[in-house]
């Protein structure tokens, strides 16, 4: 390689970010028909936004309507695009952003699955009552916890699981909801 | 009672509803139904292309040169590849299209059965929106509101991929309603008046103003230009354009500052870095626009018009963001504006107007003409004048050549130019200008092509050929991909890899192979003549226009750089100004 070809600046210019990234949390609400949730998927994949959680489920059946609850970590400039983008997709009804909006209530589920015997078997069970964990399953030697909570929650009981046994965990992703009487 | 028919027929039908007069296509498998019912009636006319992306480029060229929108039809599998690149570029330069792809009967979708592949998966990031159509029922509304997605709030392509079987399935056939709406898709066309109060009385202070105009004013129909030319003679500001909206606003009135950007010209950018006002109508600050987007005129306060809330506030941070269609919201300006004054600012900007002569004193897009050699801004400044007092649509490739012509060939009206801007697809223009062709049969029509663009469609020549569509194909040949040659002179050591244009074809036995008229032109001298020749043609023409080689196309904004560091042409008049700016000229 000869030194003529160093970088020759010609790249495309980066603007410094001065913005800090926050983790937010939105709900969509798409009309349930085919390929919506590749849309919406496929929409934070092409413009390189980021997806920390995904639930999807129809909700109101009789009206085909389902909501996406969706948490992205990103700067607010980029936050205001991902809602504006996603309000651009043809079967998107409404983007909230509960973060901004304020107060939502979130919840997540996750089922953890825990080996071991004597000591720590003692240990995990004791800690599953702690947290408010049901046991769903259970042999000799292992149990299925169902926790439910705040993710921080979720992740502070698999986090203690870690040394007792934990084989694996399943969870659902984040569900929200905003307070009050109101619908969106 | 609705009338019944196969979904073939519906299709058919819904077009003809909709008032489409052409559609651009090629058979296979997959589409055979629909192509017998197109047999059986006279309503539509068919172009068959000799390559799907050709479809996809001559619906586009038709839809921009009308402002209706462009249909296609192809088959399954490779019909539907071959058009995406063609729905990638009406998807970034906002042209509205319909394309009909054919699909394998619904029980074989997911087996990878002959000629199958996931259309609305490949192309669902590439449209505004797609559809499978899964069932008879559901045809005659997704024939009808795809046209309403494709043409109304920011236009774009619309796919609808209708599987063989479908194809032949009864159903009952809807009309379109008179007014279409849908449930979750309702662009916002009126803009929030108080924005647009507070646009105006920025407007009414503003000292150094220019108006930012884009490819949305020529979407928002033939008024909205007419209405940015009361907007322009009712405040005395100074107008700019994108690539994709020249014509908007007429190249010939004192107030055109000629094109901005990468390409545009000295005063235009000088006036967008210095101003105290933008007032972007219908454009998205993208960066061919913007340049260095933290030296982005660092002064200004700016008004953004857009139909589309998204492009608002995603490069630039914009002061008054207004979503509404642009037409609209120009009458409301003017319409506020008035209630306050009937005076235009000129008084008040004279200081800038002053120093927006000075800039236009250097003359950014001169150069050296030559008499023993073409110079490709010769040859269009010739072309422009042998050409510009006839009905003339203008399309062009990617390269030099479309920087060349946005600079030197001018625009007084809307809808007469076609370019590939937003994608920079090589091989659109030939195919663009075969569509213009069609729906204007008696314009002139020509590509402003270079060398290499031009083979990546240059098989569309047939189709010219079969339907008597008399383009001209006028090729600036300097034997290089010019622009990428310029870019590694610029910023590579001027090491040209494999930007030669090696093993040429004779364009003029090509011509004449084809059966079309060959014309190859090297002297100055002959030019006019020769141009003279290929107008007066009542046959497609491929014109072998061989220029110097190695030109550069100033001015330019290199990469990276803020506008007041564009390079000039070593012809360029700096002396009047380089006690000011001169000092920060490369
Ligand atoms: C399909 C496609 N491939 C590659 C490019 C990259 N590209 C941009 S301009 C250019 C060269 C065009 O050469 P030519 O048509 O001869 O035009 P000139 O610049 O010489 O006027 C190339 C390869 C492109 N824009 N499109
Ligand atoms: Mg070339």
């Amino acid at each position: 390689m000869n030194a003529n070809l160093l970088p020759t600046g010609s790249a495309y210019f980066l603007t410094q970010q001065t913005q800090e990234p926050e983790r937010h949390t939105l709900t969509v609400l798409v009309d349930n028909e085919p390929g919506v949730l590749a849309r919406v998927v496929g929409l934070f994949s092409a413009r390189g936004f980021n997806i920390d959680s995904l639930t999807v489920s129809e909700t109101e059946h009789d009206k085909h309507r389902s909501r996406i609850t969706v948490v992205t970590v990103a700067t607010p400039k980029i936050l205001a695009q991902i809602k504006l983008q996603l309000e651009r997709l043809v079967p998107v009804h409404k983007v909230h952003d509960l973060t901004a909006e304020g107060n939502a209530i979130e919840r997540e589920l996750a089922l953890v699955k825990v080996a071991g015997v004597g000591e720590h078997r003692v240990e995990a069970l004791r800690l599953a009552d702690a947290f408010r964990a049901q046991v769903i399953d259970a042999s000799t030697e292992s149990f299925v916890f169902e926790v439910t909570g705040k993710s921080s929650k979720v992740e502070q009981f698999i986090s203690l699981m870690a040394p007792l046994g934990l084989v694996e965990v399943v969870r659902t992703g984040l569900a929200a909801i905003t307070r009050g009487s109101e619908g969106m | 009672m609705a009338e019944q028919m196969t979904g073939a027929e519906m299709v058919v039908q819904a077009l003809i509803d909709q008032g489409v007069e052409h559609i651009f296509g090629y058979p296979g498998g997959a589409v055979l139904p629909i192509y017998d019912a197109i047999f059986q009636q006279d309503k539509l006319q068919h172009i068959l292309v000799r390559h799907e992306q050709g479809a996809t480029h001559m619906a586009e060229g038709y839809a921009r040169s009308t402002g209706k929108c462009g249909v296609v039809l192809v088959t399954s599998g490779p019909g539907a590849t071959n058009a995406v690149t063609g729905l990638t570029d009406a998807l970034l330069d906002s042209i509205p299209l319909v394309c009909i792809t054919g699909q394998v009967p619904t029980p074989l979708i997911g087996s990878d059965a002959f000629q199958e592949c996931d259309t609305v998966g490949i192309t669902r990031n590439c449209t505004k929106h797609n559809y499978l159509v899964k069932s008879i029922e559901d045809l005659p509304r997704v024939l009808h509101e795809a046209f309403y997605i494709a043409t109304s709030g920011r236009p774009g392509p619309v796919v609808i991929d209708i599987p063989k079987d479908v194809q032949f399935a009864l159903g009952s056939y809807l009309k379109p309603q008179a007014k279409m709406s849908h449930p979750t898709y309702k662009p916002q066309m009126e803009g929030d008046l108080e924005a647009i109060r507070i646009a105006v009385d920025m407007m009414l202070k503003a000292e150094r103003p220019v108006f930012y105009t884009g490819g949305g004013v020529i979407n928002s129909g033939y008024e909205a230009s007419r209405t940015l030319r009361d907007l322009a003679d009712l405040t005395g500001f100074p107008v700019t354009s994108t690539l994709m909206g020249l014509g908007a606003y007429p190249a010939s009135s004192k107030q055109w500052l000629g094109m901005l950007g990468m390409h545009g010209t000295y005063e235009a950018n000088m006036a967008m870095h210095d101003a105290d006002l933008i007032i972007c109508l219908g454009a998205r600050f993208d960066d061919r626009i913007t340049g260095r987007i933290d030296a982005f005129s660092p002064g200004s306060r700016k008004i953004h018009v857009d139909i589309d809330a998204s492009s608002i506030n995603k490069n630039i941070l914009v002061d008054v963001p207004i979503v509404g269609d642009v037409n609209l919201v120009m009458e409301e300006i003017i319409r506020i504006w008035r209630a306050k004054t009937n005076q235009p600012r000129t008084e008040a900007i004279a200081p800038w107007w002053k120093a927006i002569e000075k800039w236009r004193g250097v003359n950014s897009l001169a150069f050296t003409n030559s008499d023993k050699i073409i110079k490709p801004q010769h040859a269009i400044q010739r072309l422009y004048e042998a050409s510009k007092d006839r009905d003339v649509y203008i399309t062009t490739e990617v390269g030099q050549h479309q920087m060349w012509a946005a600079q030197h060939f001018h625009f007084d009206e809307p809808n007469r130019w076609m370019t590939s801007g937003g994608l920079g697809t090589m091989g659109y223009g030939l195919p663009a200008a075969i569509g213009v062709q069609v729906a204007h049969p008696d314009a002139l029509v020509i590509d402003i092509a270079g060398e290499a663009s031009v083979q990546m469609t240059m098989q569309e020549m047939s189709t010219a050929l079969q339907y008597d569509l008399p383009v001209k194909i006028f090729i600036l040949n300097n034997e290089y991909m010019g622009m990428v040659r310029q870019w590694q002179e610029l910023l590579h050591g001027g090491r040209y890899s494999h930007s030669y244009s090696d093993a040429l074809p004779d364009f003029v036995k090509l011509a004449e192979a084809y059966g079309g008229h060959g014309i190859r032109c090297d002297d100055p001298a002959k030019l006019d003549d020769a141009i003279d020749e290929m107008i007066n043609i009542k046959k497609p023409v491929l014109f072998d226009c061989l220029v110097s080689k190695e030109e550069n196309c100033l001015p330019m904004i290199p990469s990276g750089k803020p506008h007041n560091e564009m390079i000039l042409p070593d012809t360029a008049d700096i002396g009047s100004i380089i006690d000011e700016r001169g000092k920060v000229l490369v």
